[in-house]
């Protein structure tokens, strides 16, 4: 008796479903089964220096421009998605590489911006410098549309980067002694050709295979994944790259150290000019070894058991 | 009422030890079958790990003890004692001689983590949340500890990739009623209030397995669990 109440009600709530058509489902937050891309959850701004983009502004565009790679659905699943290596990001995991924000955190709206308008070397993302600043600012807005963590999280503070010191050979020497002592060579290589004793088994956090950055490739137009300045490499080692192999070294170099590495990391494009290049060239292309100074030590050393030798 | 009573019950059970409840879940792990064999580690590219192994250590996807029991697998009240809060005490994750010890940790959702450097290498803490956010963070020898919470449970996989066979898990609960079997696959849940329990075993490479549990008192219930081991 019961049950057939219960059957009823059911095929009665049925037809009504069929007769409302289709859409009537998709606004009653169905789960997405079909191929149609759910509207985007929640209409999101985004805010670059006095632009604010609007998602629903970038829809056309997303479709035309972006989708293709990363899908309609952000997950970096676009028709092209097979062919390329990297792969394209997924957006619905809302990690990001390149970030001014700390290893964890969302970026800020002006990083998206910035990386949409760079691109991404060694990899298909091209530079879109066709697009006008406010388009930008609104495929940004989109891009948050796929992810709740826009809607839960804040985009964490910018680190802050400090003045440049001056470039010295024994800045250089010291970034040098960093790269060893960091362990950056494990990946990059010693020569920073990307070629270390690990670089084989990376992979990033989807198990792709990934390769670290070879700093000597590449002429005077060679470039970062997250910028080409000095100030771009220094954020990028400070904030990491999440997603990928790379680590945030920001709670374990000191500034004045951060810009020794840059100097060095700079002497490793062996075929792009710079202000390092040419300090390294007046030393006779020669990069001393650097001396660990004693001053240094009895801080850093106290908690280390080795010190005391008993 | 019972939620009000219920929380009482926990403010006792935490202001004063002694009257925490007798109730007890206690079991093994075991598996059946064959266990993958585990491959010994080359360290050769980073001496200073090297030499702390000899003869060198293994992977430990797959750790078992005498009798078939199963090393690793963390038991947990999934259903039946939430607790909201967390130990003000941290959980510690050792990085030693390009291991992690232990191979698995368990913490509260929201408990402070501290992971060490005791090696004289750089080391590179990933953890690869999905649900949490996932972070990688550097630290050279001598670094102060890194320190950190996960706000939602997720058993995370953690990795260095400065060194590809570190592998640890983080195992982010929602209880306090967790523990993490030894060489002899025993497990002890102790501190139970009566109740009804939904009793959880997951390993890294097995999968979880559960089991309903009714603590009616001050007695000891008896669990076990049986992996079926994985044939590759």
């Amino acid at each position: 008796m019961n049950n057939l109440k219960q059957a009823h009600f059911f095929s009665g709530i049925m037809s009504f479903v069929l007769a409302a058509g289709l859409t009537a489902v998709v606004a009653q937050d169905a789960p997405d089964v079909g191929p149609h891309p759910p509207t985007p959850a929640k209409a999101m701004e985004s805010h670059v220096a006095h632009i604010v983009g609007h998602s629903k502004s970038a829809t056309t565009d997303y479709r035309r421009y972006c989708a293709g790679c990363h899908g309609d659905l952000g997950d970096g699943n676009g028709e092209n998605a097979i062919w390329l290596d990297p792969k394209p990001r997924d957006f619905t995991a809302a990690i990001f590489k390149c970030r001014s924000t700390m290893t964890g955190t969302l970026p800020t709206d002006e990083d998206l911006f910035n990386t949409i308008g760079r691109g991404l070397t060694n990899s298909n993302m091209p530079v879109w410098n066709t697009f006008t600043d406010h388009q930008r600012a609104d495929l940004v807005a989109y891009i948050k549309t796929f992810s709740t963590r826009w809607e839960k999280e804040k985009a964490g503070e910018p680190i802050n980067i400090p003045a440049e010191t001056p470039v010295t050979i024994d800045s250089i020497a010291h970034g040098k002694y960093l790269f060893t002592k960091l362990e950056c060579w494990k990946c990059h290589g010693p020569q920073g050709k990307g070629d270390g004793p690990s670089a084989a088994t990376l992979t990033d956090s989807k198990d792709q295979p990934i390769r670290p950055y070879d700093f000597a490739a590449g002429g005077d137009d060679s470039r970062f994944k997250c910028g080409s300045t000095n100030q771009d490499i220094y954020r990028i080692f400070m904030t990491g790259l999440d997603g990928t192999p790379m680590p945030s070294f920001a709670d374990t170099i000191q500034p004045a150290d951060a810009w020794d590495l840059v100097h060095f990391l700079r002497t490793l494009q062996v075929n792009r000019h710079s202000r390092e290049n040419e300090v390294l060239k007046a030393a006779g292309w020669n990069i001393p070894a650097y001396v660990e100074k004693p001053s240094a030590a009895p801080a850093g050393q106290s908690g280390n058991g080795a010190a005391g030798g008993n | 009422m019972r939620a009000s009573k219920f929380s009482v019950a926990i403010l006792i059970a935490t202001l004063c030890p002694a009257l925490m409840y007798g109730g007890t879940i206690s079991g093994k792990v075991t598996y059946t079958g064959t266990p993958v064999k585990q491959k010994p580690i080359d360290m050769s590219k980073e001496p200073s790990c090297a030499k702390q192994h000899n003869p060198p250590i293994t992977t430990e996807t797959v750790v078992t003890g005498p009798n078939n029991t199963l090393e690793n697998v963390v038991v947990y009240i999934s259903a039946g004692a939430d607790d909201a809060n967390a130990p003000a005490q941290a959980v510690t994750f050792t990085q030693k001689g390009c291991q992690y010890t232990p191979h698995v940790i368990a913490m509260h959702t929201g408990q402070e983590l501290k992971v060490l450097n005791d090696d004289q290498t750089s080391h590179n803490i990933h953890p690869l949340a999905k649900v949490n956010r996932e972070w990688n963070k550097s630290q050279p020898p001598g670094a102060p500890p890194i320190q950190d919470k996960f706000d939602q449970p997720e058993f995370i996989s953690v990795k260095c990739n400065i060194h590809p066979w570190m592998h640890g898990w983080f195992a982010v609960l929602k209880t306090n009623h967790y523990a993490i079997t030894a060489d002899n696959g025993s497990f002890s849940l102790p501190n139970l209030p009566p109740g009804k329990y939904t009793v959880t075993a997951w390993h890294e490479d097995y999968g979880t397995q559960k089991q309903e549990i009714t603590v009616t008192g001050n007695e000891t219930k008896s669990v076990d669990f049986s992996f079926k081991a994985k044939a590759y």
